[in-house]
């Protein structure tokens, strides 16, 4: 830990990590930022390995070998639909993996307190000074491990502070575990491999937020006991209070609200491994979880202005009630089969895809880009816009448009493209909802009122490719299907699109 | 049924309400159809023509009265034409009841049922029965032909061997039909062109056939052509001098100024005044398409083609539809085939004059002795009404300077806010009484990485959030290092939690990674 080389290698490791996360500004410069994190993560794991006061390297090893090859598995395997399940999966790891180090610390405490006791000494009794601790004889703590040397030089003071931080630690690891999970549940849906299934709606306990806060409240009395010199047992307490706010919380969050979930959860598990980072006394880990858990709470942040929802409204749950009378749809759907959209394409410039949810659902990204290959060889112009919220991650249409070869300058962000809109031949609905939903705008009342949302009605032509009639995950009307200019293509995704690219050649 | 056309009997009309192939067409319907001698001729139909298309041409207008149970004329029937109409026939024509008001009612008197074919309702169900869009059409396009005549230059712009030639300039105002006409013959002749309408909405139909729109900047709410059917309204007196004022502007560089202004049930206004007309180059050419109803340009004459003092041509002819006989017989015939099919629903030669109809209620001013003049307002709305459109205010130079210094102003103080309460917080932190070094050491790097991040992270593409979200992910595994430091430990219990952590963290190292490559790798340019 005092080696001046391990620190050396961690002052080089941060900065690896910093460029790391800063790279991913532009597509190209990303593929040399991973590679800039991984050469950073082998820096600081060797330069921890085989520094002074680790024991037990070799197995060590055989563990992180171990954990390669599931890592390898999971990675390879996983459908690029399947991407929020496997993140919020692997943050529920990183929370789990704080409790454990987070016990540990504590543990290790009571081992020196042990010691100091069989010495007759007092663990934290500082000198005359008031600040350096006494510490133990020499013989003794050269015997300890480097993390056991670290507390037993402490003084009560820094022994105390020690305690809140890996308490924190262990609560945020605890909160992130449970609602990782509980998130993978929810976002694999019926696909889960876990042993039990939860409904994917929001879904809250009766007593609802008042549950979550007292668990909080509890939790903190617990700290108070805790710090009092209560014992593990108050730690043990609190880590299960921990686990189930992260439970509850999520439970009650629906399945549209995930990208902010899981921006949350990622977040959070940079806050724990920054907690646990100041009770170990390690700078690397305060820097990394530091930058994960800024980079998460901006993703949030950016997911809830994409919702015009507060951070607040969204963590506790469903959409508010509508602020009043609901502005009454007119008209009708009116269907088209897919001659009528195969026509108007061959006819179109210039065409916008507007991909949602849905089309990941339908696993029908391979045929939206097919569809896209063939119009753009036909000399017309293709172009796709992304809404900050559509899928269940942040971005994640842009990587299953990517998956399927889709080239990302013809993807483009909502305010890159909405003004473009009115000079769009036409505009392709896949799979979308809320995002293209024309009441945000138009009525005040609506629950989703001053959303941003893509103007796709500005179009020539709207086709609006959905499985049936009823309403999206809110449950708002949607006006844009009602509109002169828009034309529904019902049924799945998948099988819509494989009917109209036997009509586009 | 036998339907008629007599020989139009108004001075100078050369038109006629049947062609030889608007009578086939009745035939199919189950009618007989009866032409006056001679009603053709003009137009450019001989009887011979009819007869070949099984019309029964009869000598006079008297026999032809006599056995016809519809007439179908042109021009509104003179006091002759009303002395021959006996009840129970039905009269098919241009009627203009607001302006004969008796003539309706002698003929309600006398039992004759009159569809007037200025009457028909514009709703999209009846656009194959509008006899005035159809006129209006070859007017505007007459109009453009007659100035064509009388200007001593080329249309279009050319570069000679014999010299550059630059291109009239032609403006239209009013773009209704015959407006809309007239700009599409002139920028097909070749015409620089503009357009002017007191209607906004038609901007857009307009730059559609290739003129440019002469806009007005006046800030008042238009009238909604909607709300009229189409036509346009009387506008204020304040838009009335805003729009006199760009003509003057525009008055010295036109060549040709075809005006189609009109209003329904009033004069012509007057927009293009004496002192436009004094401003104008010789040669120059105004066609005034008002002129029946007094002419929007102040010196037009009737029926008649003048040349001002300073060779200003104005040509006020009403009968520029009638001068092309043959094309507008054509057309108005089938108006009033088409009209006819709608009366006769069955096919079957029996003609159903159904009042419950919108289209056929409208055009009918009298049926059963009564006067059925004005007719209630259809039940179909003729245009959607257009959704007010707010125009994006253009700033001044100043105002955005203003506006940029203003947002400026709010950010630094916001940014100075948010430092303050930062700066205040970690302070807040330093002064708690016995806080050791080593931990605000450790802070120090806390914040100092916080700040990092929020510089770094927003500038990560949007597209990348995922890719971005996943390397976090592995990165956040760096909680691999506290097991490692840990495992070592001699107590058991501390070297398992550390193990099962080094494992899970170790799942997490290369699973984030290896995914966020994956992912990396299929972002591909095009």
């Amino acid at each position: 830990m005092e080696n001046a080389f391990t620190i050396a290698a961690y002052v080089v490791a941060g900065i690896l990590f910093i460029l790391s996360l800063g790279g991913l500004s532009g597509q190209e410069s990303a593929k040399r930022a991973v590679w800039y994190g991984i050469v950073g993560m082998a820096i600081a794991v060797l330069a921890t390995l085989f520094g002074p006061g680790s024991g037990l390297w070799l197995a060590s090893l055989v563990l992180i070998a171990g954990g390669a090859a599931v890592g390898y598995q999971l990675a390879t395997r996983v459908e690029m639909t399947q991407m929020p399940e496997l993140v919020a999966i692997m943050h529920s790891l990183v929370g789990l993996a704080a409790v454990f180090v987070g016990f540990n610390a504590d543990l290790m405490i009571n081992y020196i307190g042990d010691i100091y006791a069989a010495e007759g000494l007092v663990m934290g009794a500082v000198k005359d000074d008031g600040i350096t601790a006494i510490g133990l004889p020499k013989e003794i703590y050269d015997s300890l491990s480097a993390f056991g040397q670290l507390i037993a030089k402490k003084s009560s003071v820094e022994i105390g502070i020690l305690r809140v931080e890996l308490v924190l630690g262990i609560w945020i690891g605890a909160v992130t575990f449970t609602g990782s999970v509980i998130a993978y549940a929810k976002l694999a849906g019926s696909s889960s491999k876990l042993p039990f299934q939860v409904d994917t709606a929001a879904k809250k306990l009766p007593g609802g937020h008042f549950l979550n806060a007292g668990a909080a409240i509890l939790s903190v009395i617990l700290l108070a006991m805790y710090l009092g010199g209560s014992g593990s047992w108050a730690l043990v307490l609190l880590t299960i209070a921990g686990l189930f706010i992260g439970y509850h919380l999520i439970m009650g969050i629906g399945g549209a609200d995930m990208p902010v979930v899981v921006s949350m959860l990622n977040s959070y598990s940079g806050w724990a491994a920054a907690a646990i980072g100041f009770s170990l006394g390690n700078d690397l880990l305060i820097v990394v979880g530091a930058l994960v858990g800024s980079s998460g709470a901006i993703l949030s942040y950016i997911m809830c202005k994409a919702m015009n929802r507060s951070f607040v409204s969204v963590i506790l749950g469903g959409f508010g009630g509508p602020a009043g009378e609901q502005q009454a749809v007119e008209g009708e759907q009116i269907a088209i089969d897919a001659d009528g959209v195969a026509q108007a394409l061959e006819d179109a410039d210039s065409v916008i895809i507007i991909p949602g949810y849905g089309m990941a659902v339908a696993q029908a990204q391979q045929n939206v880009a097919e569809l896209t290959r063939r119009l753009r060889a036909k000399g017309k112009e293709v172009r796709f816009a992304i809404h900050p919220v559509a899928g269940r991650l942040p971005g994640h249409m842009n990587v299953l448009l990517a998956e399927a070869k889709v080239p990302y300058d013809i993807v483009l962000e909502m305010d890159e493209i909405n003004d473009d809109f009115p000079d769009t031949d036409v505009a392709i609905v896949i799979g979308s909802n809320d995002i293209v939903n024309p009441a945000a705008q138009d009525d005040p009342n609506s629950p989703i009122a001053g959303m941003p949302v893509l103007e796709c009605w500005k179009a020539k032509q709207v086709f609006v490719s959905k499985r049936g009639q009823g309403t999206g995950y809110s449950g708002i009307e949607n006006p844009l299907f009602f509109k002169d200019n828009t034309r529904m293509f019902y049924g799945d995704a998948k099988a819509s699109l494989d009917a109209l690219l036997t009509k586009i050649s | 049924m036998k339907i008629g056309a007599p020989a139009e009997i108004f001075e100078g009309e050369a038109r006629v309400a049947m062609t030889p192939d608007s009578a086939r067409q009745l035939q199919k319907l189950g009618h007989t159809c009866l032409v006056q001698s001679g009603a053709g001729l003009k137009a450019g139909f001989t009887d011979a023509a009819y007869e070949e298309a099984g019309v029964e041409v009869v000598k006079d207008a008297k026999a032809l009265y006599a056995q016809a149970e519809v007439v179908t004329k042109v021009r509104g029937p003179e006091a002759s034409e009303i002395k021959m109409l006996s009840e129970g026939q039905t009269l098919i024509s241009f009627f203009w009841p607001a302006q004969h008001e008796d003539d309706m009612k002698t003929l309600a008197d006398k039992g004759v049922r009159v569809v007037a074919m200025d009457m028909v309702p514009r709703i999209s169900r009846a656009q194959k029965m509008d006899a005035l869009s159809s006129m209006a059409n070859i007017g505007g396009y007459r109009a453009v032909i007659e100035a064509g005549n009388n200007f001593g230059r080329f249309f279009t712009g050319q570069v000679t061997a014999a010299g550059k030639v630059p291109p009239a300039k032609v403006l239209v105002v009013g773009a209704g039909v015959a407006g809309l006409a007239a700009i599409g013959t002139s920028t097909s002749l070749g015409a620089i062109t503009y357009a002017f309408d007191v209607r906004p909405e038609v901007a857009e139909q307009i730059e559609s056939m290739g003129a440019e729109f002469v806009f007005l900047e006046f800030e008042e709410d238009q009238t909604d052509g909607a709300a009229t059917g189409g036509y346009a309204a009387p506008s204020s007196p304040e838009f009335r001098e805003a729009q006199l004022a760009k003509f003057r502007e525009m008055a010295p560089d036109i060549d040709i100024v075809i005006t189609t202004a009109l209003i329904p049930g009033r004069d012509a206004p007057v927009l293009w005044t004496k002192d436009m007309v004094e401003m104008q180059k010789p040669g120059s050419v105004i066609v005034d398409l008002a002129a029946e109803r007094g002419g929007n340009c102040e010196l037009t004459v009737k029926d008649e083609k003048i040349v001002t003092d300073n060779g200003v041509t104005i040509i006020g002819y009403t009968d520029l539809v009638s001068r092309m006989a043959t094309q507008s017989s054509t057309l108005y015939a089938t108006n009033i085939r088409h009209m006819l099919a709608d009366l006769t629903p069955e096919k079957d030669g029996v003609i159903n004059h159904n009042m419950e109809d919108d289209v056929i209620r409208g055009a009918t001013v009298t049926f059963d002795k009564e006067v059925t003049f004005p007719p209630p307002p259809p039940k179909v709305a003729a245009i959607a009404a257009q959704p007010k459109k707010e125009a994006p205010k253009e700033l001044t130079p100043e105002e955005k300077r203003a506006k940029e210094a203003a947002e400026f102003k709010a950010q630094t103080k916001s940014q100075v806010t948010l430092l303050a309460i930062g700066a205040a917080l970690v302070l807040g932190v330093g002064l708690i009484p016995g806080m050791p070094a080593s931990f605000m050491q450790h802070f120090i790097v806390f914040v100092l990485s916080v700040f990092i991040g929020f510089q770094v992270i927003w500038n990560v593409a949007h597209s990348l959030h995922t890719p971005l979200m996943a390397v976090t992910n592995a990165i956040s595994s760096i909680i691999i290092l506290g097991a490692l430091i840990q495992i070592g430990s001699s107590s058991l219990l501390i070297t398992l939690l550390a193990a099962l952590g080094i494992f899970m963290a170790g799942v997490n190292i290369f699973g984030g990674f290896l995914v966020t490559r994956r992912m990396l790798a299929m972002f591909q340019k095009s």
